[in-house]
């Protein structure tokens, strides 16, 4: 009995990283594909959360749960970089807006 | 009580994954940002926690359970405010809605105080 449920963990750590590695690459089909910005950014983040993932199925398999450190650096990056390109696509509003306004006045002064 | 506990961890892991999955394959297949964040956010997040907390059982070691269910806590904390701020960002730049969004309180929201168009 302990026997089959020792393999039913171990086809379940397979199944589960075939289908997380389904799932990367999907998500990274939105990172090329991605129209905008914003996509892109939310898709990495998603990537984020998938290697988290990755990082937990890894180490019930193998017993290495010393990368959990790691998993928690690596959403606290995911997380600060997200705000990050947050911050810059504010940013470039700003900037749009800038060239939008000076343009107007220099449409303005020209007649 | 051993294989018990291995069954509901694989099991556990499985419906983490599928999760996971079905958040990715939103990410690729919805119209548009808004509803990509939607799959993204919510069960993007739920399936790593499953699979975070199939480790916080499976691990022998206290220590590293606690570490699992820190992760799950962070992993919950931050996930909405990158959200809600990436959302908050790519509205003020203009990024468009999907063409079937039935209803915008954003912009009337946006309508009712608009600080630069007073000024001017």
């Amino acid at each position: 009995m302990t026997e089959a449920a020792m393999g039913f963990l171990e086809l379940a750590t397979l199944i589960a990283l075939a289908i997380l590695s389904i799932a990367f690459l999907l998500t990274v089909a939105r990172v090329i594909l991605g129209p905008g910005i914003p996509d892109r950014v939310l898709a990495l983040d998603m990537l984020v959360a998938i290697a988290i993932g990755f990082i937990a199925v890894i180490g019930i398999r193998s017993g290495f749960t010393i990368y959990l450190d790691i998993a928690i650096a690596l959403g606290l990056v995911g997380f600060l970089t997200t705000v990050a390109f947050a911050r810059f696509i504010m940013s470039r509003r700003y900037s749009q807006d800038y060239q939008e306004i000076s343009a107007r006045l220099k449409a303005k002064r020209r007649p | 009580m051993t294989e018990l506990w291995n069954i509901i961890v694989g099991l556990l892991i499985i419906i983490g994954a599928f999760f996971t999955l079905f958040a990715a394959l939103g990410v690729l297949r919805f119209p548009d940002l808004y509803t990509r964040m939607h799959a993204a956010s919510k069960a993007g997040v739920f399936g790593s926690g499953l699979i975070l907390i199939g480790l916080a059982i499976h691990a022998s070691d206290v220590a590293i359970s606690l570490r699992a269910v820190l992760a799950i806590l962070f992993l919950i904390l931050t996930t909405p405010i990158s959200a809600h701020l990436l959302a908050k960002a790519a509205y003020a730049v203009g990024y468009p809605a999907w063409k079937g969004t039935a209803h915008d309180e954003m912009r009337t929201a946006l309508n009712a105080n608009k600080p630069r168009a007073r000024k001017k």
